[in-house]
């Protein structure tokens, strides 16, 4: 009775993701895409959108909500992008520059999007959308004008016979920045996941001989590192990943995810230091927070401005990723905040809760989707444009109803007796 | 080492031109349990806001007056401060973060933790937490607190009881604590709980911690302390030793206004007791911070009846709960007939009405006029100030009504179409009566009915009640936290305490049984006009 119940508990909390799952599924079967085809794109959006979930963790741990001020740690890393391409350094430098040009703007932007926070508390969620939205603007005018009229810019990124910078900039040939980092280390997937497997069985010796881990956990990591190592001997499913049945060889580019990797490293042991105790009190309850003697704005304000200063890293990682190795200049940061915001709820986490877990598991099943939803929806309706509306009412619907559902809680919450109650259930 | 681990010296205080300290002194010997008494808006919150530095008090021009700790003065301009001096409080509004365990919350903000390389470089607050170290202090402190629960455990399910031993563990565990301030701890607590706390807050002084004690209750007081202070209207009108005084003379002082009557009004000679108009058993309501833990209740046709109490006792609660502003449960019979709880339209419907303690909140569409605010109600409710057949506002007859109003209620603004917002608050609560009136009610709840507005118009508002129960034979009950005006007024007054009505005292009851009253303690027999457990007998005024 007790598991039954504690199922129904759990699908109810975590209904969103569920459903996602569900939906994911049913959309990989009706799209009757080839499943090579399927995995090399889910791993490759995978490696490009995943820094920019992570990214969210923090303001949301802090109590204030989805972060869709990402946008304009987005835009920073576009600034960045740009200057670079503008002096000519490419390659790996090319991106460490423009990584170095991102953190100050980014810690600044962060900075001014944190005071505006601190003075709508409570609306942060529609607050950060709308800072995306005005910076927007902002970013159009310096692209437009400024960049080139008042600071000079070279002539093969500027608009040909007129002023601003150019429509789309070309990451390929010269400039050399796409696939900077993915390029760098590229091994067949099974290699990697040898790799992993046995880093993991590895830690976990570690960890059981340092008595962290009791015999139970260390058998269930083992086991599992070599059941997934061992996939490697059937030939169906090796034939998904490299390619031996017709597709192409699925590569994993291991520089790239060694830095998401420790993105989450980082996201976990911050939450270990004084520091992260803080956003974790502040997130919980600001009243408090302030008569332990937190200062809960500056807190408040950390957390910002370090999401926007990652959140802009992630661009860079995205576009030296993205598609064909062009960056469309005045839109490439529109879709960030909503679809990073989309795939971290999906994932199963709420405004006032997070983890790594649900970053990664949320970016991976809202990208089955966006990758299956054309060929799903020609199938099924004979229309393959159904399926980009598809896309766009999925992450905005996930979004309201996270919302919706966080209220609801709230409001379970603040029934008299339940106040202590509800918030431990969280 | 100075006599004294705390004094405050002569600490006046005003906001805005009211004074709400005048001159009050209180002095705190080391290892002794002080208890701070007063009524609701005596001032001693006021006090402790000044000792803890908090922005309000320094936010509205500070204070005047001496501070010192072990006989040097101080400057205390933030918590922080305070907290530096080894002055601590046990909040009660639990400070405490439900999700966190019980060692996060004891060592909240006070992490202990280790440097690396990141910190020093960076920050110290990149330090890691040293989480053993922690709960090994958490551990200690909830020791010495006598408190037998594991650090581990996540606060939110603890049984709100211990959730004060753990504030208690907080305060103890911070190094060099001198004095500990208990704000009401034994408010949420059961008696075993309060006994318990009790022993604990001895213990604690025995190794000499100072402790102030807020409390309402007398016989804690009693029981507990060894020095008491009592402060009335922002003055410090007694400071003795608990061994000289009995509880009676506490209650008194604390009260301790005698008759004067801020309104005069005929004495009605005879307790001549109409039919019950309403009949409550039973009744409990969930209003926040003030809940209603069943209250039993009968109410007379044409009698002004007052609900006294102190703040957080759920006196508030009973107008809410009845009109359904508040999820309630029990029994109401109004008229003989049951009145369905939760359903405001069914209460309004019923010929009842009540101005509420929130003017500006739920009171009063401030953007609105005059004669919206007062029709409002009457025409949602009854269908009033309507013209057939679309139902459109009917102008004149709403003018025609508020300005009769105006008149009656003497409201003074420009004219009926000024919007009440800009109206002063003794103004806005006549529109709020006048609203009530529009109603044609057989009975009127008022709650509060002079918070915040000056003396002139709190005279207007209590007269215009009794003109209309004495012209209009209206039933009307007054629930107010100004003992003075209830007496003024009314024909019984119900004390109420933790959430029940402890007795219904005369008018004319002395100062120390309403006192008593208060602080939940029983009241001698010829204070009292009627007891929960007595026979209620149809004209039974005298009956006492």
């Amino acid at each position: 009775m007790a598991d039954r119940k504690g199922f129904a508990e759990n699908l109810k909390k975590y209904a969103v993701t569920y459903l996602f799952i569900a939906i994911s599924v049913f959309f990989i079967i009706v799209s009757k895409l080839d499943m090579n085809y399927v995995c090399s794109q889910l791993l490759l959006r995978l490696n490009r959108n995943a820094f920019i979930v992570l990214a969210l963790i923090i303001p949301i741990v802090a109590g204030m909500g989805i972060n869709f001020a990402i946008t304009i740690g987005a835009m920073a890393a576009q600034i960045g992008l740009l200057l670079t391409i503008n002096w000519g350094v490419t390659g790996f430098t090319g991106i460490l520059l423009a990584a170095g040009i991102t953190l100050p703007l980014g810690l600044l932007f962060g900075f001014l999007i944190g005071k505006m926070l601190n003075k709508m508390k409570g609306q942060e969620t529609i607050g950060s959308m709308i800072l995306g939205y005005f910076a927007n603007g902002a970013y159009q005018l310096l692209f437009l004008f400024i960049f080139g009229n008042i600071i000079p810019l070279n002539k093969n990124v500027t608009i040909v016979g007129a002023t601003g910078v150019q429509n789309t900039l070309n990451l390929t040939g010269d400039t050399g920045l796409y696939k900077a980092v993915d390029g760098i280390l590229a091994l067949p997937f099974f290699t990697a996941v040898w790799i992993l497997c046995g880093a993991l069985a590895a830690w976990s010796v570690i960890q059981f001989i340092r008595k962290k881990y009791n015999q139970k956990k260390l058998i269930v990591n083992l086991s599992l590192s070599a059941v997934i190592s061992l996939l490697y001997v059937f030939p169906d499913i090796r034939a998904v990943f490299d390619g031996s049945k017709g597709g192409r060889v699925i590569t994993v580019p291991v520089i790239t995810w060694v830095i998401i990797l420790m993105l989450c490293v980082f996201n976990s042991l911050i939450m270990k230091t004084k520091l992260g105790q803080k956003f974790r009190a502040v997130g919980q309850n600001r009243t408090v927070a302030n008569a332990s003697g937190i200062n809960v704005n500056r807190t408040r304000l950390i957390a910002i401005m370090i999401s926007t200063v990652l959140a802009g890293w992630g661009q860079i990682l995205f576009m030296q990723s993205e598609g064909i190795g062009t960056f469309q200049t005045y839109a490439a940061h529109e879709q960030v905040g909503l679809y990073a915001g989309a795939a971290i709820l999906v994932g199963g986490a709420s405004i006032d809760r997070a983890t790594n877990w649900q970053a990664l598991l949320g970016t991976f099943l809202f990208h089955s989707l966006f990758i299956t939803a054309q060929n799903a929806a020609s199938n099924l309706f004979g229309d393959s444009v159904i399926g980009e509306y598809f896309r766009a009412f999925l992450s905005y619907g996930v979004i309201a109803l996270a919302l919706v559902l966080y209220a609801w809680k709230g409001a379970q919450k603040r029934k008299p007796g339940n106040e202590l109650k509800g918030a431990v259930k969280n | 080492m100075a006599d004294y681990v705390l004094e405050m010296k002569n600490i006046s205080k005003e906001y805005a031109g009211n004074p709400v300290l005048k001159d009050v002194t209180l002095q705190i010997r080391p290892g002794e349990i002080h208890a701070l008494l007063g009524e609701n808006g005596a001032g001693k919150s006021t006090l402790m806001n000044v000792l803890f530095g908090m922005p309000v008090i320094h936010a509205t021009g500070g204070f005047s007056g001496q501070v010192l700790v072990d006989g040097e003065p101080v400057k205390i301009m933030s918590p922080m401060d305070a907290m530096n001096h080894g002055i601590g409080m046990v909040h009660q509004e639990f400070m405490l973060i439900p999700g966190f365990n019980v060692t996060e919350n004891i060592k909240l903000n006070r992490e202990l933790s280790k440097g690396w390389l990141f910190s020093k470089v960076f920050s110290k607050d990149l330090e890691i937490m040293d989480k053993l170290a922690m709960s090994t202090d958490a551990r200690q402190a909830l020791d010495s607190v006598g408190i037998n629960i594991s650090e581990d455990t996540l606060v939110g399910t603890l049984p709100v009881g211990y959730m004060q031993f753990v504030e208690i563990a907080r305060e103890i565990d911070k190094k060099g604590v001198k004095l500990l301030v208990f704000d009401e701890p034994t408010a949420v607590l059961t008696e075993s709980e309060a006994k318990q706390l009790i022993s604990v807050m001895k213990d604690i002084a025995s190794r000499g911690i100072a402790i102030i004690f807020i409390t309402h209750r007398l016989d804690e007081v009693m029981m507990a302390a060894d020095h008491i202070t009592i402060l009335r209207d922002g003055q410090m009108v007694a400071a003795c030793a608990t061994a000289d005084v009995t509880v009676d003379r506490l209650a008194e002082k604390m009260i301790g206004r005698g008759d004067e009557s801020l309104v005069k009004i005929e004495g009605r000679q005879s307790h001549e007791y109409g039919d019950i108009a309403m009949k409550v058993r039973d009744l409990e309501v969930e209003m926040p911070g003030e809940t209603v833990k069943g209250i039993d209740l009968d109410i007379y046709e044409g009698e002004i009846i007052g609900i006294a109490g102190l703040a957080g006792q759920g006196k508030i609660g009973l107008p809410n709960g009845v009109m359904g502003l508040y999820p309630a449960s029990g029994t109401v019979e109004f008229h003989g007939e049951a009145l369905p709880l939760n359903d405001s339209k069914a209460a309004l419907k019923s010929g009842l009405a009540m101005v509420s303690e929130d003017r500006r909140g739920v009171g009063l569409l401030l953007d609105q006029s005059i004669e919206d605010n007062i029709v409002f109600t009457a025409m949602q409710v009854h269908g009033e100030f309507l013209t057939k057949p679309f139902n459109l506002k009917n102008a004149k007859a709403i003018r025609a009504f508020a300005e009769q109003m105006i008149e009656d209620l003497d409201i003074r603004c420009f004219g009926p179409t000024q919007a009440t917002g800009t109206l002063s608050g003794g103004n806005q609560q006549k529109v709020c009566v006048a609203r009530a009136l529009a109603m044609k009610p057989k009975f009127l709840f008022v709650s509060e009915p002079t918070r915040g507005i000056d003396i002139g118009a709190k005279q207007l508002v209590l007269e215009t009640l009794a003109k209309l129960n004495r012209e209009q034979k209206l039933t009307v009950v007054v629930v107010s936290s100004e003992l003075q005006e209830l007496r003024s007024i009314c024909d019984r007054i119900a004390v109420v305490a933790e959430g029940k009505i402890n007795c219904i005292l005369r008018p004319d009851s002395s100062d120390a049984a309403y006192g008593l009253a208060m602080s939940g303690m029983a009241v001698t027999q010829e204070n009292e006009l009627w007891r929960k457990d007595a026979p209620v007998t149809k004209k039974g005024g005298e009956q006492a």
